[in-house]
Protein backbone atom coordinates (compact mmCIF):
# COMPACT_ATOMS: atom_id res chain seq x y z
CA UNK A 1 0.00 0.00 0.00
CA UNK A 2 2.79 2.37 0.97
CA UNK A 3 4.50 1.36 -2.22
CA UNK A 4 1.57 2.54 -4.31
CA UNK A 5 1.36 5.79 -2.38
CA UNK A 6 5.05 6.43 -3.12
CA UNK A 7 4.50 5.58 -6.79
CA UNK A 8 1.50 7.91 -6.99
CA UNK A 9 3.67 10.81 -5.85
CA UNK A 10 5.85 10.29 -8.92
CA UNK A 11 2.94 11.14 -11.24
CA UNK A 12 2.02 14.86 -11.23
CA UNK A 13 -1.39 14.41 -12.94
CA UNK A 14 -2.60 12.07 -10.21
CA UNK A 15 -2.69 15.00 -7.78
CA UNK A 16 -5.35 16.71 -9.89
CA UNK A 17 -8.89 17.47 -8.84
CA UNK A 18 -11.84 17.09 -11.17
CA UNK A 19 -14.32 19.57 -9.76
CA UNK A 20 -14.24 18.81 -6.02
CA UNK A 21 -13.11 15.21 -6.46
CA UNK A 22 -9.69 13.64 -6.60
CA UNK A 23 -8.97 12.35 -10.08
CA UNK A 24 -9.47 8.58 -10.34
CA UNK A 25 -7.64 7.67 -13.51
CA UNK A 26 -8.86 4.34 -14.87
CA UNK A 27 -8.00 4.85 -18.52
CA UNK A 28 -4.37 3.75 -18.69
CA UNK A 29 -5.29 1.26 -21.40
CA UNK A 30 -5.85 4.29 -23.65
CA UNK A 31 -2.78 6.12 -22.40
CA UNK A 32 -0.90 5.98 -19.11
CA UNK A 33 0.03 8.95 -16.97
CA UNK A 34 3.69 10.01 -16.98
CA UNK A 35 6.09 10.07 -14.03
CA UNK A 36 7.90 13.36 -13.42
CA UNK A 37 11.22 11.76 -14.37
CA UNK A 38 10.02 11.19 -17.96
CA UNK A 39 8.77 14.76 -18.29
CA UNK A 40 12.03 16.09 -16.82
CA UNK A 41 14.19 13.92 -19.07
CA UNK A 42 12.50 15.31 -22.19
CA UNK A 43 12.65 18.82 -20.81
CA UNK A 44 16.36 18.39 -20.16
CA UNK A 45 16.95 17.29 -23.77
CA UNK A 46 15.22 20.39 -25.14
CA UNK A 47 16.89 22.74 -22.67
CA UNK A 48 20.42 21.38 -22.67
CA UNK A 49 21.34 19.31 -25.74
CA UNK A 50 18.65 19.61 -28.41
CA UNK A 51 20.19 18.60 -31.76
CA UNK A 52 19.53 16.20 -34.60
CA UNK A 53 20.93 12.69 -34.28
CA UNK A 54 23.42 10.74 -36.43
CA UNK A 55 24.48 13.86 -38.30
CA UNK A 56 26.47 16.64 -36.78
CA UNK A 57 30.09 16.44 -35.82
CA UNK A 58 29.34 18.80 -32.98
CA UNK A 59 28.99 18.25 -29.26
CA UNK A 60 25.22 18.65 -28.98
CA UNK A 61 24.53 16.25 -31.83
CA UNK A 62 26.84 13.71 -30.28
CA UNK A 63 25.11 14.02 -26.92
CA UNK A 64 21.68 13.72 -28.52
CA UNK A 65 22.79 10.68 -30.54
CA UNK A 66 24.21 9.02 -27.44
CA UNK A 67 21.02 9.60 -25.46
CA UNK A 68 18.85 8.37 -28.34
CA UNK A 69 20.91 5.22 -28.93
CA UNK A 70 21.17 4.60 -25.21
CA UNK A 71 17.39 4.61 -24.98
CA UNK A 72 17.30 1.99 -27.75
CA UNK A 73 19.72 -0.18 -25.80
CA UNK A 74 17.62 0.00 -22.61
CA UNK A 75 14.45 -0.84 -24.53
CA UNK A 76 16.22 -3.84 -26.09
CA UNK A 77 17.13 -5.07 -22.60
CA UNK A 78 13.61 -4.40 -21.35
CA UNK A 79 12.17 -7.03 -23.73
CA UNK A 80 15.37 -9.13 -23.75
CA UNK A 81 16.10 -8.53 -27.43
CA UNK A 82 19.40 -10.11 -28.54
CA UNK A 83 20.58 -6.79 -29.96
CA UNK A 84 19.60 -3.12 -29.99
CA UNK A 85 19.82 -3.29 -33.80
CA UNK A 86 16.51 -5.12 -33.67
CA UNK A 87 14.72 -2.23 -31.97
CA UNK A 88 13.13 0.12 -34.48
CA UNK A 89 11.63 3.40 -33.36
CA UNK A 90 8.24 3.99 -34.95
CA UNK A 91 5.37 6.32 -34.08
CA UNK A 92 3.59 3.61 -32.13
CA UNK A 93 2.01 0.16 -32.31
CA UNK A 94 -0.10 1.16 -35.31
CA UNK A 95 2.88 2.25 -37.36
CA UNK A 96 4.82 -0.84 -36.28
CA UNK A 97 2.07 -3.10 -37.63
CA UNK A 98 1.87 -1.04 -40.81
CA UNK A 99 5.63 -1.35 -41.19
CA UNK A 100 5.44 -5.15 -41.06
CA UNK A 101 2.46 -5.15 -43.44
CA UNK A 102 4.08 -2.89 -45.98
CA UNK A 103 7.71 -3.99 -45.82
CA UNK A 104 7.47 -7.68 -44.94
CA UNK A 105 3.95 -8.22 -46.30
CA UNK A 106 4.58 -6.79 -49.75
CA UNK A 107 7.69 -8.93 -50.16
CA UNK A 108 6.15 -12.14 -48.87
CA UNK A 109 2.39 -12.22 -49.54
CA UNK A 110 0.38 -12.92 -52.65
CA UNK A 111 -2.62 -14.85 -54.02
CA UNK A 112 -3.03 -18.24 -52.35
CA UNK A 113 -1.33 -17.07 -49.15
CA UNK A 114 -3.16 -16.54 -45.90
CA UNK A 115 -2.77 -14.15 -43.01
CA UNK A 116 -4.39 -15.20 -39.76
CA UNK A 117 -5.58 -12.69 -37.19
CA UNK A 118 -8.23 -12.99 -34.46
CA UNK A 119 -11.70 -11.67 -33.70
CA UNK A 120 -10.36 -9.82 -30.67
CA UNK A 121 -7.89 -7.59 -32.55
CA UNK A 122 -7.65 -3.84 -32.20
CA UNK A 123 -8.42 -2.08 -35.51
CA UNK A 124 -4.71 -1.39 -35.91
CA UNK A 125 -4.12 -5.11 -36.38
CA UNK A 126 -7.08 -5.56 -38.74
CA UNK A 127 -7.20 -2.59 -41.10
CA UNK A 128 -3.57 -2.73 -42.37
CA UNK A 129 -4.12 -6.38 -43.34
CA UNK A 130 -7.46 -5.66 -45.03
CA UNK A 131 -5.88 -2.84 -47.03
CA UNK A 132 -2.97 -5.03 -48.09
CA UNK A 133 -5.25 -7.99 -48.87
CA UNK A 134 -7.32 -5.83 -51.23
CA UNK A 135 -4.11 -4.95 -53.04
CA UNK A 136 -2.23 -8.26 -53.03
CA UNK A 137 -5.09 -10.76 -53.08
CA UNK A 138 -4.15 -13.00 -50.16
CA UNK A 139 -6.81 -14.39 -47.81
CA UNK A 140 -7.40 -12.90 -44.36
CA UNK A 141 -8.74 -15.31 -41.74
CA UNK A 142 -9.89 -14.79 -38.17
CA UNK A 143 -9.58 -17.06 -35.15
CA UNK A 144 -13.05 -16.90 -33.53
CA UNK A 145 -13.59 -16.28 -29.84
CA UNK A 146 -15.60 -18.26 -27.33
CA UNK A 147 -18.41 -16.71 -25.31
CA UNK A 148 -16.02 -16.54 -22.35
CA UNK A 149 -13.83 -14.25 -24.43
CA UNK A 150 -10.97 -16.64 -25.10
CA UNK A 151 -9.56 -17.59 -28.48
CA UNK A 152 -11.40 -20.64 -29.77
CA UNK A 153 -8.33 -22.83 -30.19
CA UNK A 154 -10.31 -25.88 -31.28
CA UNK A 155 -10.54 -24.26 -34.69
CA UNK A 156 -6.87 -23.37 -34.82
CA UNK A 157 -5.70 -26.47 -36.75
CA UNK A 158 -8.19 -25.64 -39.55
CA UNK A 159 -7.08 -22.03 -39.69
CA UNK A 160 -3.35 -22.29 -39.16
CA UNK A 161 -2.07 -24.31 -42.12
CA UNK A 162 0.80 -24.49 -44.56
CA UNK A 163 -0.90 -21.65 -46.47
CA UNK A 164 -0.60 -19.34 -43.45
CA UNK A 165 2.33 -17.00 -43.94
CA UNK A 166 1.70 -14.83 -40.90
CA UNK A 167 -0.21 -15.17 -37.63
CA UNK A 168 -0.74 -11.74 -36.09
CA UNK A 169 -2.47 -11.63 -32.72
CA UNK A 170 -3.00 -9.44 -29.71
CA UNK A 171 -1.09 -10.51 -26.59
CA UNK A 172 -3.60 -8.97 -24.15
CA UNK A 173 -7.01 -7.92 -25.48
CA UNK A 174 -7.74 -4.22 -24.91
CA UNK A 175 -11.43 -5.00 -24.31
CA UNK A 176 -11.66 -8.49 -22.85
CA UNK A 177 -8.42 -8.34 -20.93
CA UNK A 178 -7.75 -11.89 -22.08
CA UNK A 179 -4.09 -12.88 -21.89
CA UNK A 180 -3.56 -15.05 -24.93
CA UNK A 181 -1.25 -18.10 -24.66
CA UNK A 182 1.43 -16.48 -26.79
CA UNK A 183 4.11 -19.17 -26.42
CA UNK A 184 1.72 -21.92 -27.44
CA UNK A 185 0.35 -19.95 -30.40
CA UNK A 186 3.85 -19.08 -31.62
CA UNK A 187 4.90 -22.72 -31.48
CA UNK A 188 1.84 -23.76 -33.46
CA UNK A 189 2.52 -21.06 -36.06
CA UNK A 190 6.18 -21.95 -36.42
CA UNK A 191 5.25 -25.61 -36.83
CA UNK A 192 3.48 -24.73 -40.10
CA UNK A 193 6.18 -22.29 -41.16
CA UNK A 194 4.25 -19.09 -40.42
CA UNK A 195 5.83 -15.97 -38.98
CA UNK A 196 4.27 -14.36 -35.90
CA UNK A 197 3.54 -10.73 -35.10
CA UNK A 198 2.39 -9.90 -31.59
CA UNK A 199 0.49 -6.73 -30.78
CA UNK A 200 2.01 -6.03 -27.38
CA UNK A 201 0.34 -2.65 -26.78
CA UNK A 202 -1.49 -3.97 -23.70
CA UNK A 203 1.10 -6.52 -22.54
CA UNK A 204 4.57 -4.92 -22.66
CA UNK A 205 3.52 -2.06 -20.29
CA UNK A 206 2.02 -4.46 -17.77
CA UNK A 207 4.05 -7.67 -17.53
CA UNK A 208 7.53 -8.97 -18.23
CA UNK A 209 7.73 -9.82 -21.95
CA UNK A 210 10.78 -11.71 -23.20
CA UNK A 211 11.03 -11.89 -26.99
CA UNK A 212 13.63 -14.66 -26.92
CA UNK A 213 11.68 -16.86 -24.53
CA UNK A 214 8.60 -16.32 -26.71
CA UNK A 215 10.60 -16.84 -29.91
CA UNK A 216 8.34 -14.22 -31.52
CA UNK A 217 9.24 -12.87 -34.97
CA UNK A 218 7.79 -9.36 -34.54
CA UNK A 219 6.60 -7.47 -31.47
CA UNK A 220 4.86 -4.08 -31.69
CA UNK A 221 4.18 -1.76 -28.75
CA UNK A 222 3.67 1.90 -27.84
CA UNK A 223 5.53 4.20 -25.48
CA UNK A 224 2.55 6.23 -24.28
CA UNK A 225 0.85 3.25 -22.65
CA UNK A 226 3.97 2.49 -20.57
CA UNK A 227 4.68 5.78 -18.79
CA UNK A 228 6.46 7.22 -21.83
CA UNK A 229 5.51 10.08 -24.15
CA UNK A 230 3.16 9.88 -27.14
CA UNK A 231 4.49 9.81 -30.70
CA UNK A 232 6.94 6.95 -30.34
CA UNK A 233 6.67 3.18 -30.34
CA UNK A 234 8.70 0.11 -31.08
CA UNK A 235 8.90 -2.64 -33.61
CA UNK A 236 11.10 -5.53 -32.53
CA UNK A 237 11.97 -8.07 -35.21
CA UNK A 238 14.21 -11.09 -35.59
CA UNK A 239 17.44 -9.98 -37.15
CA UNK A 240 17.44 -12.18 -40.26
CA UNK A 241 13.85 -11.22 -41.07
CA UNK A 242 14.50 -7.51 -40.64
CA UNK A 243 17.67 -7.85 -42.77
CA UNK A 244 15.73 -9.50 -45.58
CA UNK A 245 12.95 -6.90 -45.60
CA UNK A 246 12.89 -3.91 -47.95
CA UNK A 247 12.49 -0.50 -46.30
CA UNK A 248 9.05 0.93 -45.49
CA UNK A 249 9.50 4.70 -45.82
CA UNK A 250 12.15 6.32 -47.99
CA UNK A 251 14.08 9.44 -47.04
CA UNK A 252 17.03 10.68 -45.05
CA UNK A 253 18.93 8.56 -42.55
CA UNK A 254 17.69 5.25 -44.01
CA UNK A 255 20.10 5.22 -46.96
CA UNK A 256 23.75 4.38 -47.43
CA UNK A 257 24.20 6.03 -50.83
CA UNK A 258 21.87 7.90 -53.12
CA UNK A 259 22.58 8.60 -56.77
CA UNK A 260 20.24 9.95 -59.43
CA UNK A 261 19.46 6.39 -60.52
CA UNK A 262 19.28 4.39 -57.33
CA UNK A 263 19.86 4.20 -53.62
CA UNK A 264 21.29 1.60 -51.30
CA UNK A 265 19.96 1.05 -47.82
CA UNK A 266 21.50 1.73 -44.48
CA UNK A 267 22.05 -1.08 -41.96
CA UNK A 268 19.64 -2.06 -39.18
CA UNK A 269 17.87 -0.41 -37.50
CA UNK A 270 18.34 2.79 -39.54
CA UNK A 271 16.99 1.20 -42.72
CA UNK A 272 13.55 1.53 -41.13
CA UNK A 273 13.98 4.96 -39.57
CA UNK A 274 13.56 7.44 -42.42
CA UNK A 275 13.75 11.11 -41.59
CA UNK A 276 14.39 12.78 -38.26
CA UNK A 277 13.08 10.43 -35.58
CA UNK A 278 11.11 11.44 -32.48
CA UNK A 279 14.30 12.13 -30.52
CA UNK A 280 12.94 13.65 -27.31
CA UNK A 281 10.22 11.01 -27.23
CA UNK A 282 12.64 8.11 -27.68
CA UNK A 283 14.81 9.48 -24.88
CA UNK A 284 11.65 9.91 -22.78
CA UNK A 285 10.71 6.29 -23.42
CA UNK A 286 14.18 5.29 -22.26
CA UNK A 287 13.47 7.10 -18.98
CA UNK A 288 10.08 5.38 -18.72
CA UNK A 289 11.74 1.99 -19.13
CA UNK A 290 14.24 2.86 -16.39
CA UNK A 291 11.35 3.89 -14.17
CA UNK A 292 9.42 0.66 -14.78
CA UNK A 293 12.58 -1.40 -14.20
CA UNK A 294 13.10 0.35 -10.90
CA UNK A 295 9.57 -0.50 -9.79
CA UNK A 296 9.97 -3.96 -11.30
CA UNK A 297 7.73 -5.43 -13.99
CA UNK A 298 6.99 -8.47 -11.83
CA UNK A 299 5.67 -6.16 -9.13
CA UNK A 300 3.61 -4.19 -11.69
CA UNK A 301 2.05 -7.39 -12.98
CA UNK A 302 1.34 -8.78 -9.51
CA UNK A 303 -0.15 -5.48 -8.36
CA UNK A 304 -2.47 -5.34 -11.36
CA UNK A 305 -3.55 -8.96 -10.98
CA UNK A 306 -4.45 -8.36 -7.39
CA UNK A 307 -6.30 -5.17 -8.29
CA UNK A 308 -8.16 -6.62 -11.27
CA UNK A 309 -9.35 -9.55 -9.15
CA UNK A 310 -10.68 -7.03 -6.64
CA UNK A 311 -12.31 -4.96 -9.41
CA UNK A 312 -13.88 -8.10 -10.80
CA UNK A 313 -15.31 -9.02 -7.41
CA UNK A 314 -16.59 -5.49 -6.69
CA UNK A 315 -18.07 -4.71 -10.10
CA UNK A 316 -19.77 -8.12 -10.30
CA UNK A 317 -21.90 -6.98 -7.39
CA UNK A 318 -23.29 -3.96 -9.23
CA UNK A 319 -26.84 -4.74 -10.30
CA UNK A 320 -27.30 -5.25 -14.03
CA UNK A 321 -23.59 -5.01 -14.76
CA UNK A 322 -21.99 -7.60 -17.01
CA UNK A 323 -18.22 -7.91 -17.36
CA UNK A 324 -16.92 -8.91 -20.78
CA UNK A 325 -14.24 -11.56 -21.07
CA UNK A 326 -12.78 -14.30 -18.91
CA UNK A 327 -12.53 -14.55 -15.13
CA UNK A 328 -9.97 -12.62 -13.08
CA UNK A 329 -7.34 -15.36 -13.14
CA UNK A 330 -6.80 -15.12 -16.87
CA UNK A 331 -6.91 -11.42 -17.51
CA UNK A 332 -4.70 -8.38 -17.66
CA UNK A 333 -5.43 -5.27 -15.63
CA UNK A 334 -8.59 -4.09 -17.32
CA UNK A 335 -12.31 -4.66 -17.04
CA UNK A 336 -14.80 -3.77 -19.78
CA UNK A 337 -18.47 -3.96 -18.95
CA UNK A 338 -22.00 -3.17 -20.02
CA UNK A 339 -24.89 -2.19 -17.79
CA UNK A 340 -28.32 -3.44 -18.71
CA UNK A 341 -30.48 -0.73 -20.26
CA UNK A 342 -27.71 1.85 -19.99
CA UNK A 343 -25.65 3.38 -22.77
CA UNK A 344 -21.90 3.24 -22.13
CA UNK A 345 -21.52 6.97 -22.86
CA UNK A 346 -24.13 7.83 -20.25
CA UNK A 347 -22.23 5.67 -17.80
CA UNK A 348 -18.93 7.41 -18.55
CA UNK A 349 -20.60 10.83 -18.26
CA UNK A 350 -22.00 10.04 -14.81
CA UNK A 351 -18.80 8.59 -13.36
CA UNK A 352 -16.88 11.56 -14.79
CA UNK A 353 -18.93 13.76 -12.44
CA UNK A 354 -17.23 11.88 -9.61
CA UNK A 355 -13.81 12.55 -11.11
CA UNK A 356 -13.47 9.03 -12.51
CA UNK A 357 -11.96 8.60 -15.96
CA UNK A 358 -13.11 5.47 -17.81
CA UNK A 359 -13.33 4.91 -21.52
CA UNK A 360 -16.60 4.36 -23.36
CA UNK A 361 -17.08 3.22 -26.93
CA UNK A 362 -15.98 0.37 -29.12
CA UNK A 363 -12.33 0.78 -28.07
CA UNK A 364 -11.23 0.36 -31.70
CA UNK A 365 -12.49 -3.21 -31.63
CA UNK A 366 -15.77 -3.13 -33.54
CA UNK A 367 -15.69 -6.76 -34.76
CA UNK A 368 -15.31 -7.89 -31.15
CA UNK A 369 -18.32 -5.86 -29.97
CA UNK A 370 -20.25 -7.18 -32.95
CA UNK A 371 -19.53 -10.68 -31.70
CA UNK A 372 -21.25 -9.82 -28.42
CA UNK A 373 -24.08 -8.00 -30.20
CA UNK A 374 -23.36 -4.69 -28.46
CA UNK A 375 -22.42 -1.30 -29.89
CA UNK A 376 -19.83 -0.56 -27.23
CA UNK A 377 -18.82 -0.91 -23.61
CA UNK A 378 -17.29 1.03 -20.76
CA UNK A 379 -13.78 0.10 -19.67
CA UNK A 380 -11.78 0.63 -16.53
CA UNK A 381 -8.10 -0.05 -17.13
CA UNK A 382 -5.56 -0.22 -14.33
CA UNK A 383 -1.89 0.47 -13.88
CA UNK A 384 0.81 0.49 -11.24
CA UNK A 385 -0.56 3.64 -9.58
CA UNK A 386 -4.16 2.50 -9.03
CA UNK A 387 -5.55 1.49 -5.65
CA UNK A 388 -8.38 -0.52 -4.11
CA UNK A 389 -9.96 2.72 -2.86
CA UNK A 390 -10.24 3.85 -6.46
CA UNK A 391 -12.08 0.64 -7.35
CA UNK A 392 -14.41 1.30 -4.40
CA UNK A 393 -15.09 4.79 -5.76
CA UNK A 394 -15.82 3.34 -9.19
CA UNK A 395 -18.25 0.83 -7.75
CA UNK A 396 -20.08 3.52 -5.76
CA UNK A 397 -20.23 5.77 -8.80
CA UNK A 398 -21.54 2.98 -11.02
CA UNK A 399 -24.24 2.26 -8.48
CA UNK A 400 -25.15 5.94 -8.59
CA UNK A 401 -25.26 5.79 -12.40
CA UNK A 402 -27.52 2.76 -12.10
CA UNK A 403 -29.90 4.74 -9.87
CA UNK A 404 -29.95 7.68 -12.28
CA UNK A 405 -30.13 5.82 -15.55
CA UNK A 406 -31.70 2.41 -15.11
CA UNK A 407 -34.89 3.00 -13.21
CA UNK B 1 -42.81 22.47 -20.71
CA UNK B 2 -41.57 25.93 -21.63
CA UNK B 3 -38.01 27.18 -21.48
CA UNK B 4 -38.88 29.16 -18.34
CA UNK B 5 -40.34 26.14 -16.61
CA UNK B 6 -37.27 24.15 -17.47
CA UNK B 7 -35.03 26.82 -16.01
CA UNK B 8 -37.10 26.87 -12.83
CA UNK B 9 -36.87 23.11 -12.51
CA UNK B 10 -33.13 23.21 -12.93
CA UNK B 11 -32.64 26.05 -10.47
CA UNK B 12 -34.58 24.10 -7.91
CA UNK B 13 -32.13 21.20 -8.08
CA UNK B 14 -28.79 21.76 -6.49
CA UNK B 15 -27.01 18.44 -6.98
CA UNK B 16 -25.69 17.36 -10.35
CA UNK B 17 -27.12 13.93 -9.68
CA UNK B 18 -30.64 15.34 -9.58
CA UNK B 19 -30.01 17.42 -12.67
CA UNK B 20 -28.84 14.37 -14.59
CA UNK B 21 -31.87 12.49 -13.34
CA UNK B 22 -34.12 15.25 -14.63
CA UNK B 23 -32.37 15.24 -18.00
CA UNK B 24 -32.84 11.46 -18.24
CA UNK B 25 -36.51 11.82 -17.29
CA UNK B 26 -37.00 14.49 -19.94
CA UNK B 27 -35.45 12.17 -22.49
CA UNK B 28 -38.15 9.64 -21.78
CA UNK B 29 -40.79 12.19 -22.74
CA UNK B 30 -39.25 12.69 -26.16
CA UNK B 31 -41.73 12.38 -29.04
CA UNK B 32 -41.08 8.94 -30.56
CA UNK B 33 -39.18 8.89 -33.82
CA UNK B 34 -40.11 6.44 -36.58
CA UNK B 35 -37.43 3.85 -37.22
CA UNK B 36 -37.60 4.69 -40.93
CA UNK B 37 -36.68 8.29 -40.12
CA UNK B 38 -33.43 7.19 -38.50
CA UNK B 39 -31.39 7.14 -41.67
CA UNK B 40 -28.21 8.59 -43.14
CA UNK B 41 -29.99 11.83 -43.98
CA UNK B 42 -31.11 12.50 -40.42
CA UNK B 43 -28.02 11.08 -38.74
CA UNK B 44 -25.72 13.61 -37.15
CA UNK B 45 -22.05 12.83 -37.33
CA UNK B 46 -19.39 13.98 -34.93
CA UNK B 47 -21.29 12.59 -31.96
CA UNK B 48 -19.92 9.78 -29.81
CA UNK B 49 -23.39 8.30 -29.52
CA UNK B 50 -25.88 8.03 -32.36
CA UNK B 51 -28.09 11.07 -32.90
CA UNK B 52 -30.82 11.69 -35.47
CA UNK B 53 -32.71 14.94 -36.08
CA UNK B 54 -35.49 15.26 -38.64
CA UNK B 55 -37.15 18.54 -39.61
CA UNK B 56 -40.52 19.22 -41.14
CA UNK B 57 -42.14 22.49 -42.26
CA UNK B 58 -45.68 22.91 -41.04
CA UNK B 59 -47.51 25.05 -43.57
CA UNK B 60 -49.53 27.99 -42.27
CA UNK B 61 -49.21 31.68 -41.73
CA UNK B 62 -46.51 31.91 -40.72
CA UNK B 63 -45.04 28.46 -41.48
CA UNK B 64 -43.38 26.78 -38.50
CA UNK B 65 -40.71 24.15 -38.10
CA UNK B 66 -41.21 20.87 -36.29
CA UNK B 67 -38.34 18.61 -35.28
CA UNK B 68 -38.21 15.01 -34.15
CA UNK B 69 -35.02 13.54 -32.76
CA UNK B 70 -33.60 10.53 -30.98
CA UNK B 71 -30.39 9.02 -29.63
CA UNK B 72 -29.29 5.68 -28.26
CA UNK B 73 -27.86 7.39 -25.15
CA UNK B 74 -30.21 8.58 -22.44
CA UNK B 75 -28.46 11.80 -21.43
CA UNK B 76 -28.23 12.81 -25.07
CA UNK B 77 -31.95 12.04 -25.45
CA UNK B 78 -32.64 14.43 -22.60
CA UNK B 79 -30.50 17.09 -24.25
CA UNK B 80 -32.43 16.58 -27.49
CA UNK B 81 -35.65 17.03 -25.53
CA UNK B 82 -34.43 20.35 -24.11
CA UNK B 83 -33.24 21.62 -27.50
CA UNK B 84 -36.40 20.54 -29.34
CA UNK B 85 -38.57 21.91 -26.57
CA UNK B 86 -37.06 25.31 -27.19
CA UNK B 87 -37.22 25.23 -30.96
CA UNK B 88 -40.24 23.16 -31.85
CA UNK B 89 -43.15 24.77 -33.69
CA UNK B 90 -41.40 28.11 -33.90
CA UNK B 91 -40.98 30.10 -37.11
CA UNK B 92 -37.54 30.02 -38.72
CA UNK B 93 -37.01 33.64 -37.67
CA UNK B 94 -37.91 32.89 -34.05
CA UNK B 95 -35.45 30.01 -34.08
CA UNK B 96 -32.65 32.23 -35.31
CA UNK B 97 -33.51 34.97 -32.81
CA UNK B 98 -33.43 32.75 -29.71
CA UNK B 99 -30.37 33.27 -27.50
CA UNK B 100 -29.53 29.60 -26.96
CA UNK B 101 -26.10 30.26 -25.47
CA UNK B 102 -27.52 32.52 -22.83
CA UNK B 103 -30.13 29.89 -22.08
CA UNK B 104 -27.58 27.08 -21.73
CA UNK B 105 -25.48 29.30 -19.47
CA UNK B 106 -28.45 29.81 -17.18
CA UNK B 107 -29.04 26.06 -17.12
CA UNK B 108 -25.35 25.60 -16.23
CA UNK B 109 -25.41 22.57 -18.47
CA UNK B 110 -21.96 23.00 -19.89
CA UNK B 111 -20.45 22.58 -16.43
CA UNK B 112 -21.60 18.99 -16.38
CA UNK B 113 -20.93 18.03 -19.95
CA UNK B 114 -17.66 16.69 -21.27
CA UNK B 115 -16.28 18.79 -24.14
CA UNK B 116 -17.32 16.19 -26.72
CA UNK B 117 -20.85 16.07 -25.38
CA UNK B 118 -21.05 19.87 -25.27
CA UNK B 119 -19.82 19.75 -28.85
CA UNK B 120 -22.61 17.37 -29.78
CA UNK B 121 -25.09 19.78 -28.21
CA UNK B 122 -23.65 22.63 -30.29
CA UNK B 123 -23.83 20.46 -33.42
CA UNK B 124 -27.48 19.82 -32.72
CA UNK B 125 -28.22 23.54 -32.31
CA UNK B 126 -26.24 24.35 -35.45
CA UNK B 127 -28.17 21.76 -37.47
CA UNK B 128 -31.46 23.27 -36.36
CA UNK B 129 -30.32 26.85 -37.02
CA UNK B 130 -29.05 25.88 -40.48
CA UNK B 131 -32.42 24.28 -41.24
CA UNK B 132 -34.15 27.50 -40.17
CA UNK B 133 -31.82 29.57 -42.37
CA UNK B 134 -32.52 27.31 -45.33
CA UNK B 135 -36.29 27.77 -44.98
CA UNK B 136 -35.91 31.53 -44.56
CA UNK B 137 -34.03 31.66 -47.87
CA UNK B 138 -36.79 29.64 -49.59
CA UNK B 139 -39.43 32.00 -48.22
CA UNK B 140 -37.55 35.03 -49.54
Amino acid sequence: MERVEAIRRDFPTLARKIGDNDLVYLDSGATSQKPAVVIETMDDYYRRYNANVHRGAHTLSEEATNAYENARLRIARFINAPSDKQIIFTRGTTESVNLVANAWGRANLGPGDEVLITEMEHHSNIVPWQMLRDELGFILRYVPITDQGRLDLEHLPDLLTARTKLFAFVHVSNVLGTINPARELIEAAHAVGAKVLIDGAQSVPHMPVDVQALDVDFLAFSSHKMCGPTGVGILYGKREILESMPPFLGGGDMIRDVSMERSTWNTLPYKFEAGTPPIAEAIGLGAAVDYLNEVGMKWVHAHERELVAYAFEQLSQVEGLRILGPGPDERGGLVAFVMEGVHHHDLAAIVDQDGIAVRAGHHCAQPLHEHYGISGSARASLYLYNTRQEIDKLRASLEKAQRILAF
Amino acid sequence: MSAEELLEDFEFLDSWEDRFRLIVELGRELEPMDLADKNDETRMYGCQSQVWIKSELIPGDPPRLHFVGDSDAQIVKGLIFIVLDIYNDKTPQEILDFDIRGFFEQLELAKHLTPSRANGLNNMVETIRRTAEKYLEIED
